[in-house]
């Protein structure tokens, strides 16, 4: 598991068009583990993607990543989430796909949404939900949009960790 | 009055779910007490229970929101409220209604 101030795994995933995304190049990058049928992640979901809007012209990008098994959830198949990018759910943000889950484990990755905030050098700054509350849009996505801010000043960002609030992530059955 | 709350620990919103499903029994007069919580652990238990996701909740077998095609199986479901945001449980609204319409079928069979 990565600490806060400790440098994020690197990882190189496809999109839903094939395209290979990695973390970096950019002063700060949003990594969010999400999916396509849960709740919380959906719930959620218009606010996150408000984040990578607002922040995009400091360059602060967002990749969004669905580890779930697909077999098991048909729902968050490649097809199924390449829908969803035709369909303008994601505004531009990549989805991309982590079909051996390595990435997710290599985040300790919980829950659907889990969100990991890195700096331009690749150290986690920030770890935790979204905001408060699912449920209040209102909250603006809060922890994440304070924690960027920091980010981006040079600051340290306070809280650097709140409880991942979601789904479970569905791993794979073991062997 | 047979209700039911089924459940997956997977996804934390269970306990919101059946704080709402009491309150709307209090405020209809009902006991919550009466409130049987299932826990569903596995895919077998999920399609035997038709379990379309967590929270589920019946009254006298009827799911307060209709799944439709859901498959069942242990993931948690999606809910809308009734101002249309995405939710991980039942509007309470709803749960009010579902409950005064099966206390009035209840009565109705009972004259």
């Amino acid at each position: 598991m990565t600490a806060i101030g400790e440098q994020a795994p690197h990882f190189a995933l496809p999109d839903t068009d094939g395209a290979i995304h990695e973390p970096g190049g950019a002063p700060a990058t949003v990594v969010v583990f999400t999916c396509n049928h849960c709740p919380y992640a959906l719930a959620w979901h218009e606010r996150l993607m408000a984040v990578a809007h607002d922040y995009d012209g400091q360059g602060v990008r967002m990749l969004a990543i669905n580890p779930n098994d697909a077999e098991r959830y048909p729902r968050d198949s490649t097809e199924a989430m390449a829908a969803r990018v035709r369909a303008g759910d994601f505004d531009g943000v990549p989805y991309l796909r982590d079909e051996s889950q390595e990435v997710a484990h290599a985040y300790d990755a919980k829950t659907t949404p889990d969100v990991f905030l890195l700096d331009a050098q690749g150290v986690l700054r920030y770890r935790g939900a979204p905001d408060t509350d699912h449920d209040d849009p209102a909250q603006n996505a809060a922890h994440l949009r304070a924690a960027l801010d920091a980010v981006l000043a040079g600051r340290e960002p306070d809280p650097a960790q709140t409880p991942p609030v979601g789904c479970s992530i569905k791993w794979r059955a073991a062997g | 009055m047979h209700i039911e709350l089924l459940y997956w620990e997977g996804c934390p919103s269970h306990p919101q779910a059946l704080a709402d499903l009491r309150e709307a029994m209090r405020e209809l007069g009902l006991d919550p007490r009466s409130i049987e919580v299932r826990r569903i652990d596995t895919d077998e238990q999920a399609v035997r229970a038709r379990f379309a996701g967590s929270p589920t909740i019946r009254i006298d077998g009827a799911d307060v929101r209709d799944p439709g095609e859901e498959p069942y199986g242990l993931t948690c479901r999606i809910y809308n409220r009734r101002d249309g945001r995405i939710s991980p449980t039942p509007d309470p609204a709803d749960l009010r209604e579902a409950l005064r319409a099966a206390m009035s079928a209840r009565a109705g069979r009972t004259r």
